[in-house]
């Protein structure tokens, strides 16, 4: 097992947001957490990255224990090292330029020399193919373009998990397919991903496994292919029967 | 114009730029960077919510903010010896200067920090970096391009509150301009010739304010 978190509470002001959520994630995995909207896919995702602190929990990644409620600042860093996040609204560091977004983190946190840490960014924003806007700033690239170099700034930490907290949902429609297509590849190379999405074609062909979420907790889990075809729960039916319509 | 006041302005003017140039501009620099350093560090506790130093920067922002900034001379140059303490009165005068826009500049960077989305520094964080590195690399930096209009705003108007450091011995612009008043028994001229150089002076410092100004603006372009 890769990653596994079990029992994940969390409160926000007196309210439980996350009522004891399980996950298990082998390498290789690609999860997608559906669910509607306040569901708690969030929050968990960000739990697991120590952006949000739960209130309860066990993680174990990698071999190691992270006590959610309590691990230290240098357990929360090694965890960190090992993981990349993907945000919906892509947090590039808008006074950096797109190379230095991809090698800063390695030259300051990595301790990687300059000209080292280029190659390896060259290299990531190749596979998002954008390699050619090495010098433009994000507020000058579309959002897709911003968002694939977002995933290049995660890949070049070499992360044995990417989080995506649904990456194409702040995009115009005609943007979505060239940020699914990334991570379509990296799906096929072997990559382990843990993606919230409201992508239903993506849940379907790509990930392999989907967790269904509810009001807090986890409805069902099982593999991709089953859940569409035949979900075991009443709300699964619902939740799907649901985006069905919303797209007639 | 009478002759005689034309050629006291003409002889005049290099000692009065001199002046300027030797006094007013080093002073104001001086007092720039304190200000600029105290208000960074006062920014920051309270963009970090350091709880013990909170009340410390409070207490200084409203004490500064609430008294004038010709009084603050007079204490600090008149009091200090009081209580032991000998200060020339150029240090003093770039002391009360720096913490006193100090005070008004720490409150135009606090802003400036909170505008900064938190999302750059998670962003940070997911990168690897600490606090320290993600402020001082990604939230600094755009806090400080926000604030930059209003910095120069407080250089502006501190390179002409400089003047006010006549009033406690220090020789500069506007006590020279008093003593050759003083000797050719003019009447008013000079003070205009001194008004020109600070008008001269902050008009080059606006136009270099607008140079940077776009400067920031094609490195990183548009800060939402
Ligand atoms: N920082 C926060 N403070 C208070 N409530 C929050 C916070 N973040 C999320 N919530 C609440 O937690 C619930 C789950 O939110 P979220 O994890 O964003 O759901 P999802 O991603 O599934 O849409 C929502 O009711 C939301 O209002
Ligand atoms: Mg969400």
């Amino acid at each position: 097992m890769m990653l596994e978190a079990k029992n994940v509470r969390k409160f926000f002001h007196g309210e439980e947001i996350l009522k004891g959520i399980d996950l298990q994630v082998e390498q290789g995995d690609v999860v997608a957490i559906l669910g509607p909207s306040g569901s708690g896919k969030t929050t968990f995702l960000r739990c697991l990255n120590f952006l949000e602190r739960a209130d309860e929990g066990e993680l174990t990644f990698d071999g190691e224990a992270y006590p959610m409620a309590t691990a230290t600042h240098q357990q929360i860093a090694r965890l960190r090292r090992k993981t990349a996040f993907v945000f919906q609204n892509y947090n590039l560091f808008l006074n950096k330029t797109v190379l230095q977004n991809v090698t800063l983190g390695l030259i300051v946190a990595g301790k990687m020399k300059k000209a080292d840490a280029k190659r390896v960014a060259v290299d990531a924003l190749t596979r998002v193919g954008m390699a050619d806007r090495l010098d433009s700033y994000p507020s000058q690239l579309s959002g897709g373009q911003q968002q694939r170099v977002a995933i290049a700034r995660g890949l070049v930490s070499n992360p044995e998990i990417i989080f995506f907290d649904e990456p194409t949902s702040a995009l115009d429609p005609e943007l979505i397919g060239e940020v699914l297509a990334v991570m379509r590849q990296l799906a096929r190379d072997g990559m382990t991903m843990l993606v919230v999405t409201h992508e239903m074609d993506f849940a379907r062909n790509v990930s392999n496994r989907v967790m269904f979420m509810d009001g807090g907790r986890v409805i069902e889990t099982g593999p991709s292919q089953a859940f569409f075809q035949a979900p075991r729960e009443q709300r699964s039916r619902d939740f799907l029967r649901s985006i069905q319509d919303a797209r007639q | 114009m009478n002759e005689r006041l034309w050629n006291i302005i003409v002889e005049s003017f290099p000692k009065l730029l001199e002046y300027g140039l030797k006094v007013t501009v080093p002073l104001t620099i001086l007092s720039f960077i304190l200000a600029l350093v105290i208000a960074v560090i006062v920014a920051m506790i309270q963009y970090a919510n350091v709880k013990p130093l909170l009340p410390v920067c409070r207490f200084y922002i409203w004490l500064i903010r609430g008294t004038p900034l010709l009084v603050q001379l007079y204490v600090v140059f008149y009091v200090l010896p009081e209580i032991g303490i000998m200060l020339d009165a150029y240090p003093v005068a770039v002391i009360v200067f720096g913490f006193n826009e100090g005070a008004y500049m720490a409150e135009t960077i606090r802003g400036a920090l909170e505008s900064v989305s938190v999302g750059q520094m998670e962003a940070g964080y997911c990168v690897g970096f600490n606090y320290l590195q993600t402020m001082w690399h990604i939230v600094l930096p755009q806090a400080f391009r926000t604030a930059f209009p209003a910095l120069s705003n407080s250089l502006i108007s501190m390179i002409k509150g400089t003047s006010l450091a006549s009033t406690i011995t220090v020789r500069e612009m506007l006590t020279e301009a008093k003593v050759i008043n003083g000797r050719v028994m003019e009447t008013g001229g000079l003070y205009v010739e001194v008004a020109v150089i600070y008008l001269a002076f902050c008009t080059l410092l606006t136009w270099l304010q607008h140079a940077l100004e776009r400067r920031l603006a094609r490195h990183g372009g548009t800060v939402k």
